[in-house]
C-alpha cells in the first residue's frame, strides 16, 4: 500500500504522519506542494498539521490553490481516499471537498491538549476497526478548530452519518461537537484531532493508532 | 486601477474575535458599544483600466480565494 504525504511551506506534521502510515505498514512518498503530480498507484493522500503559508489570508486557504492540491482533488473525485489532519482539515475544507469551515476557536486561544472523543461511525475506511460509540484520546493543538456549517449541512453530515467523530467536552466551540467529518463517498476525512501523535506508548497513549492501521486493512481488503 | 475589497464574516455567523474587542472596549471604559464585527480590507492595483471588466476579475478573485463565501461576505470598490 502507498501513502503520500504533503509538505507545504509551514508544515510541521508531515513527517509524523508519514511515520504514522509506515507504522501501519504503508509505503510512504513525500510529496513538495510545487509537485504537478501525485506518485503512481496511491492508495491514500495525507494533508498534514502545521500553519502552511503562515495561515496567511485563511488557515488553508493559500495551500489548496497549491498546484499539488489539483491533483489531490482529482485524486479524490477518482475516488481516492484522503486524511487531512489539523491545518490538513483546513485545506480540506478550503478545496470545497469537505463542506464548512474552520474557524477562531470561541474561546480565542490556542488549545494543546489530549481530549476525549467519541467515534460516531464506523462506516469508513478510517474508522471502521473503532466500534462506534467508543471513546479515544487523542491530542488536539489548535487555534482555529471551531467548525461551523449552515443548519443544512449540520442536519445532512447527521442523516448521511458523517460526523466520524465528536468531542465529548468541546474546547473549541464547534457546532455539534464535531472534530472530524467524512466526504460523501466517506473516503476523505479531515480532522482537527492528531491520531498521528497518538501512535506510540511514548506518545502517552496509542489510541490514534487504529486509524491508520484500519485504513490498510480496509485497503488491503479492497 | 485600483480594487478594495471588504471580506466580513456573514451576519449569522458568531465572530468571536469581534466579541473580544467589544468585551477590550468595555473594559476601557469606553460605554456604549452594543457590537464590534472585525473584517478585513484588501486593496488590488490592476493593470485593467475598465471599471467592469476589474470588477467582474475582483469577484472572481473574491470567490475563489480572497474570502470563504461559506462563512464570509464580501463587497468590492473599483476606483
Amino acid at each position: 500500500m502507498r501513502a503520500a504525504v504533503v509538505t507545504f511551506p509551514g508544515s510541521n506534521c508531515d513527517r509524523d504522519l508519514a511515520v504514522a502510515f509506515e507504522t501501519a505498514g504503508f509505503e510512504v512518498e513525500r510529496v513538495w506542494h510545487k509537485d504537478t503530480a501525485l506518485p503512481d498507484n496511491l492508495d491514500v493522500v495525507g494533508l498534514p498539521g502545521g500553519f502552511s503559508f503562515g495561515d496567511y489570508l485563511r488557515c488553508g486557504a493559500i495551500a489548496a490553490n497549491a498546484p499539488i492540491c489539483r491533483e489531490v482533488i482529482a485524486f479524490a473525485k477518482r475516488g481516492g481516499h484522503v486524511l487531512g489532519v489539523c491545518n490538513g482539515f483546513q485545506v480540506l475544507v478550503e478545496t470545497g471537498l469537505l463542506p464548512g469551515a474552520l474557524m477562531r476557536n470561541a474561546g480565542l486561544r490556542f488549545v494543546c491538549k489530549p481530549v476525549a472523543l467519541k467515534v460516531e461511525t464506523e462506516l469508513s475506511a478510517f474508522t471502521g476497526l473503532y466500534d462506534s460509540g467508543t471513546e479515544v484520546t487523542i491530542p488536539v493543538a489548535h487555534h482555529d478548530g471551531n467548525y461551523q456549517a449552515d443548519a443544512e449541512t449540520l442536519r445532512m453530515l447527521d442523516a448521511e452519518a458523517r460526523v466520524a467523530f465528536r468531542y465529548c467536552d468541546n474546547p473549541n466551540g464547534s457546532a455539534g461537537d464535531i472534530a472530524g467529518i467524512l466526504s460523501e463517498n466517506r473516503r476523505v476525512l479531515g480532522m482537527m484531532p492528531h491520531p498521528e501523535r497518538a501512535i506510540d506508548p511514548l506518545h502517552g497513549g496509542t489510541d490514534g493508532l487504529a486509524l491508520f492501521s484500519g485504513l490498510a486493512e480496509a485497503l488491503v481488503s479492497a | 486601477m485600483k480594487a478594495t475589497v471588504h471580506v466580513m464574516l456573514k451576519q449569522a455567523v458568531l465572530d468571536p474575535q469581534g466579541e473580544a474587542v467589544k468585551t477590550a472596549l468595555g473594559a476601557l471604559g469606553f460605554e456604549g458599544v452594543e457590537a464590534v464585527r472585525q473584517g478585513k480590507v484588501i486593496e488590488l492595483d490592476l493593470a485593467e483600466t475598465d471599471a467592469e471588466a476589474a470588477r467582474a476579475a475582483v469577484t472572481a478573485m473574491c470567490e475563489k480565494l480572497l474570502a470563504n463565501t461559506v462563512i464570509e461576505s464580501f463587497r468590492v470598490e473599483v476606483a
